[in-house]
């Protein structure tokens, strides 16, 4: 892993646009433009754009890629066509997470795979040591600017910068010539609403970037970002996942596949599944005002022992109220569940409530 | 950047209105656009004794929480539930209704210690 901090090819444009930089995973982005409420508030109403280049591609090809993938990865990618991408996981040995990813198939035999920043490095060392000799793998991750643009008014303004092209369907990818390139366009997001991920050419992203405001998408931070994800439920890498827990504990089974044959990691995710972890990650809310709860707090169970502590937590912008994930032993982990946050000494009480803790107007079946 | 002149300012962003023994606190128009989005405050206990630099109450935005640190040396004797409530009050009015707590100090002369608008805007600047 570096120890310098990296930009983006759109960092010039953020502080232009005003942005509050700030570091994350290694690189240097906008934490807000504005606020992070308005920013919020922006993508549940109307469209609002990030800046994701950080992420990073890799392109995995040839007569060996599905089988090799399908070892690697924990959800199953035979069942994608050409053109659908599914939600992933990179397992260890032990069905811990290494990351999680969502691959695209581009081709019969050629895939496109959108990982985490902080994991780029990691995530390609670990799997160029599994790749066999029928598998081309590239890390494309310097070549692409990348930006999410994100709400109901999402396809409008794909209309508007994209005159002529389509959007994928949900989950889909597709792809048309641009200036210097190539872009990418990937239905999928981090926010639960209708939109997409855009991917060119870095040298373009500055413009790419610049048409979506014009046509009335506002700049969003991570602040935000991190905010609309977790009123979904959606785990953050390295807060929510980790090596030590699986996708069953972290309640994905779904995009788990168990029965797709051996991949790395599934000795355990079956063993759980069979038998049901012993701790899952659950969603919990205040019940009533209090301190906003914040990644690391201690858990208390009603009786006030400490049983935990948040893996991520956030006062919702969209509920008004403090909402958060913790790992909870199985016991007590169903929706109803009294429990405590304590902010500094003082015990807030929550409860677990079912995933997610909000239901975007947007949201395709 | 609003740095009313009749006050005094701490280094950490409050600012004292010192009305004989009784000091009101809040934090500056530069702070509230700092932390942007106050979703909460967190008011100290009536009767509290804080020095001078004691972390006294807490601000919240979305994305951090905020020490507010005692500027001066003093008991607490009144706080402003009206923030608690509205917590937005501090970035709408930080001078006015999102005063946070008040004090009654001990030695009024420590308020010499702090800087005045020209030295804050200057910090700020």
């Amino acid at each position: 892993m570096s120890t310098t901090i990296q930009s983006t090819p759109l960092e010039a444009l953020h502080v232009r646009l005003g942005a509050r930089m700030v570091p994350f995973a290694g690189w240097n982005m906008p934490v807000q433009y504005t606020s992070i409420m308005d920013e919020h508030g922006a993508v549940r109403s109307s469209a609002g754009i990030f800046d994701i280049s950080h992420m990073g591609q890799f392109i995995v090809r040839g007569p060996g890629a599905l089988a090799w993938l399908n070892r690697m990865l924990a959800n199953n990618v035979a069942k994608l066509a050409p053109g659908q991408g599914q939600y992933s996981f990179l397992l260890n040995e032990s069905g811990g997470v290494i990351d999680d990813l969502i691959v695209y198939r581009t081709g019969e035999e050629s895939f496109f795979l959108v990982v985490n920043a902080s994991m780029i490095d990691e995530d390609f060392f670990w799997m160029a040591k599994h790749q066999p000799d029928d598998v081309e793998f590239s890390n494309e991750s310097a070549l692409w600017a990348g930006m999410a643009v994100q709400g109901p008014k999402s396809a409008v303004a794909f209309a508007k910068v994209c005159p002529g092209e389509e959007l994928p369907p949900r989950n889909g990818i597709s792809r048309f010539p641009v200036e210097g390139g190539e872009a990418v366009v990937c239905r999928t997001g981090y926010t639960g609403e209708d939109g997409f991920e855009f991917f060119c050419p870095a040298g373009e992203g500055e413009t790419w970037f610049q048409k979506f405001i014009d046509a009335g998408v506002k700049a969003c931070g991570l602040g935000a970002r991190d905010s609309l994800r977790l009123e979904m439920c959606y785990p953050l890498n390295g807060s929510d996942l980790s090596p030590e827990r699986t996708p069953i504990e972290a309640g994905l089974g779904f995009f788990v596949d168990l029965d797709k044959g051996d991949f790395i990691g599934r000795e355990t995710l079956a063993k759980q599944k069979a038998e049901g972890p012993a701790r899952r990650l659950v969603a919990l809310e205040y019940t009533d005002k209090g301190a906003p709860p914040r990644s690391h707090y201690p858990v208390l169970d009603a009786s006030g022992q400490v049983v935990s502590e948040l893996s991520s937590g956030v006062l919702s912008p969209s509920l008004g109220k403090g909402i958060g994930m913790a790992y909870l032993p199985a016991e007590l982990a169903k929706p109803g569940t009294d429990l405590f946050v304590d902010v500094r000494g003082r015990q807030f009480p929550a409860k677990v409530v079912k995933k997610p803790f909000y239901k975007p107007a947007t949201q395709k079946a | 950047m609003n740095v009313p002149q009749n006050l005094r300012y701490n280094t950490s962003h409050e600012w004292v209105l010192l009305d004989g023994d009784v000091a009101t606190i809040g934090i500056s128009d530069h702070a509230q656009e700092e932390l942007t989005d106050v979703v909460f405050v967190e008011l100290p206990p009536i009767g509290k004794t804080v020095d001078a630099g004691d972390p006294t109450a807490v601000v919240e935005s979305v994305k951090a929480a905020s020490d507010i640190y005692a500027p001066i040396a003093g008991e607490v004797v009144e706080v402003n539930n009206e923030v608690e409530a509205d917590p937005s009050l501090v970035n709408t009015d930080p001078y006015g209704k999102g005063w946070i707590f008040k004090l009654k100090v001990k030695n009024a002369a420590q308020i010499d210690t702090l800087l005045d608008a020209a030295g804050y805007e200057a910090l700020i600047g």
